[in-house]
């Protein structure tokens, strides 16, 4: 067995290798790249003044698949080492729970912190100034929540998921099954973004075809997730953490070595800056500079991007809540032995993902400045080479060995970044299948532990290959609104249900599953109506308008710029191809004004929660809210749960 | 569950148990919906009150910028203190409660 996985991720690693060869430089891939833990709204580049020389932050490709080779071996190893060790369920799903406080923290940090994390706000910041900082907020309070409300509580009450934790209040089969669909749904929605995310960011980094490396990423995940279980999931995860943090620091200290560590010299580099003033200028869409307008100053305000202040609100609301209730994320707190590791394990983990947060944004600013938001959005219009291309300035520049060297070891960092949060989630699904439907719906629990952890397995890698189906047909999809949906999901459905059934007396059977059904498919809904979808009418629209502007020109005798004939023509097409289209769901126009849903579906969640609970459920399973009340506070009998 | 011999509704009326949850409830929930308050007043302020978030204090950087930096200071510094609060208080009342429970289950 052991020799079997050794062989085969030498294989793969080695025929991505071959595959890659044959290709030139990466293609510049447009649109958001990284869609991820952390998401970054669609990020469309202002077609301003990105007309400059072209430069592509090209790898150096022995080096960098060099690096990306060692991961792959580094993570092998783990990953065999564990396999020896992962012979019960309590293993494979949590590690037994033995996971210390302190790990835990760092394994959390590397479970949240998503390539769109890192390569998309450094993207952000860097075209958008200080609305890129203000963006990080949001995924950092999500652990105020964390913390308080859920950590504990779960670490106390629960075994391997959310439905363990539900099925304390009722013993309902129904419970147990809506709970697992729910976490397969939301965690497939994640995945999806994690796994377009990481084909486009291969295809970006280091030229591999976009359905190869879909593949390659996805056979690589499920060898690891059905052989290593959660031991190997962990410590992928704390080593990927580990070297985010320190790339992340070793970015951070050059660029600020540069202003001999002064922070108001950093700053007002970047307001002083020409280029960036110019770009500034472009996003506000002045066509000559205004008098006495501070261009670069704009670039250190709020509103360059992120506008609507009710959306801004909703998507707090959505990363308030919704981390809290995401499975992957949950199940981190069983793999600690108690209360107080859980709670070791959020701090550890704020400590790290906050100043992760704060460097990824002086990143993004560092990029600004020295490579000028111009270049940046030539080689990417989402902004996610800003990173990678910045480590590389700081190297010494393209060409340089240094350079090459710090370029192929951030790229490989963000390759690790993609194992460690995808793997998160195929164990987390495949505990919902496996552990809530197979073991407790359809077979009463009585599978034996070896019939339990073959089944987990056998489900790991059915996930894994729908993952990789699900990944290639959704390429040229916009994925950026699937991780919007995962967290305004959570917050609508199983954050309102893990609350009520820990705190509420009154909650019962009805109230959960109503909450989980209606809270997630309205916020389903709200998406599918709201204007992060695709209206072709709209884009039609656009283009008319295009086409109008400049037939008027040609009428009024005016010869057009090769590029203005160019447009015209792109114009005509887009408008031909759009005019009679209708969104997903046959809409013409968004009927939801707000591209988060959570503001609306939050409350509605919470109300469909609180009304089952009156009108399904039996007042019987309150009793049942004393023994969870109890255990949930002390942590009462989970010694059951490590000891085996 | 493997707990039959234990009365839970009991347990839940006792004195030292009614003292745990309501204080560390009163403690979770204070303390979420001021970080919540912190947190909302963030977009609130750059949304509609953008004027203010424009005023510079030190060079370039202006309130904006401390805003969004005091946020993570301030959420650290719930959690540091949440932290010691447990290892202090709750903790050692929560040790309390379990030896009551073990004595009530050797009954």
């Amino acid at each position: 067995m052991k020799r079997l996985l050794l062989a085969m991720t030498l294989v793969l690693a080695l025929s991505t290798l071959a595959v890659a060869a044959p290709h030139g430089n990466p293609q510049p891939v447009t649109g958001l790249v990284a869609g991820g833990g952390v998401s970054t709204p669609v990020v469309r580049s202002a077609e301003s003044s990105a007309r400059e020389e072209k430069k592509d932050a090209s790898t150096n490709r022995a080096i960098t698949l060099g690096m990306f080779l060692a991961i792959i071996i580094l993570t092998g190893v783990i990953v065999v080492k564990s396999a020896r060790s992962t012979k019960t369920t309590s293993d494979y799903y949590t590690a037994g729970g033995g996971i210390s406080g302190f790990q835990n923290g760092w394994a959390i940090a590397g479970d949240y912190m998503s390539a769109s994390t890192f390569l998309g706000i450094a993207g952000m910041t860097a075209l958008f100034g200080a609305d890129g900082f203000m963006y990080t907020v949001g995924p950092f309070f999500s652990f105020v929540t964390i913390l308080l409300i859920v950590a504990e509580p779960c670490r106390n009450a629960g075994k391997y998921t959310l439905g363990d934790i539900l099925s304390l209040r009722t013993s309902s089969k129904v419970v147990r099954g809506t709970a697992a669909l729910a976490a397969v749904v939301v965690s497939a929605f994640y995945m999806i973004g994690q796994m377009v995310g990481a084909g486009k960011l291969m295809q970006l980094l280091i030229g591999i075809p976009y359905n190869i490396s879909v593949v390659g990423v996805g056979v690589l995940l499920v060898l690891y997730v059905t052989f290593g279980g959660m031991k190997a999931t962990t410590w992928v995860q704390i080593i990927k953490a580990a070297l985010l943090m320190a790339s992340g620091t070793l970015i951070t200290f050059l660029l600020l070595w540069k202003f001999g560590f002064s922070f108001v010299g950093f700053y007002d580099a970047v307001a002083t800056s020409p280029a960036i003033q110019d770009h500034v200028r472009g996003l506000l869409k002045h066509a000559a500079p205004q008098p006495g307008f501070d261009y670069g100053q704009r670039f250190l305000e709020p509103g360059l991007i992120l506008k609507n202040p009710l959306d801004q609100i909703s998507l707090g609301l959505a990363f308030a809540l919704g981390a809290a209730g995401l499975p992957h994320l949950l199940m981190r707190f069983f793999t600690v032995p108690n209360a107080r590791a859980a709670r070791k394990s959020v701090v550890i983990a704020m400590i790290l993902i906050g100043a992760f947060m704060i460097m990824v944004t002086m990143i993004g600013f560092g990029a600004a400045i020295y490579l000028t938001p111009q270049k940046i959005i030539a080689a990417d219009k989402g902004g996610n080479m800003a990173a990678p291309m910045i480590a590389q300035f700081l190297g010494g520049g393209p060409g340089s060995l240094a350079g090459d060297l710090f370029l192929a070891f951030v790229c490989a960092v963000a390759f690790a970044t993609i194992i460690a949060v995808v793997s998160g989630l195929i164990l987390a699904v495949s505990a919902a299948v496996a552990h809530d439907f197979y073991v407790n719906v359809l077979k009463d629990g009585k599978p034996d532990q070896q019939q339990q952890i073959r089944v987990a397995r056998i489900t790991a890698i059915g996930i894994g290959v729908v993952a990789i189906l699900l990944g290639i047909a959704c390429e040229s999809q916009n994925i950026a609104h699937l991780v919007v949906l995962a967290f305004a999901m959570t917050a609508s459905s199983n954050f309102p249900v893990i609350l009520l059934a820990l705190f509420w007396k009154r909650f019962n059977a009805g109230g959960i599953v109503t909450g989980l059904i209606v809270g997630g498919l309205f916020t389903i809904a709200v998406v599918l109506a709201s204007p992060t979808m695709t209206y072709p009418k709209r884009i039609a629209a656009d283009a008319k308008k295009v086409v109008e502007v400049l037939e008027k020109k040609q009428v009024e005798g005016m010869t057009l710029a090769e590029k203005e004939v160019h447009t015209l023509a792109k114009a005509r097409a887009d408008y031909e191809k759009n005019k009679d289209g209708t969104s997903f769901i046959g809409l013409d126009a968004p009927l939801f004004p707000l591209k988060n849903p959570a503001i609306l579906t939050v409350p509605v969640g919470f109300l469909a929660a609180i009304m089952g609970t009156f009108l399904f459920g039996n007042r019987r399973e309150e009793e049942k809210f004393a023994e969870l009340y109890v255990r949930q506070n002390t942590g009462y009998g989970i010694s059951d749960a490590v000891d085996h | 569950m493997a707990h039959h011999g234990i009365d839970w509704a009991v347990l839940a009326k006792s004195p030292k148990f009614v003292e745990l949850h309501s204080k560390k409830k009163a403690f979770l929930f204070t303390w979420w919906l001021i970080g919540s308050t912190a947190f909302f007043a963030l977009p609130i302020c750059a949304g509609y009150f953008p004027e203010v978030m424009k005023i510079k204090i030190v060079g370039r950087l202006n309130v904006g910028y401390f805003f969004s930096l005091f946020e993570f200071f301030f959420f650290w510094a719930i959690a540091v203190y949440y932290s010691h609060r447990s290892n202090t208080f709750f903790d050692p009342l929560t040790k309390e409660v379990l030896a009551e429970i073990s004595k009530e289950r050797g009954k």
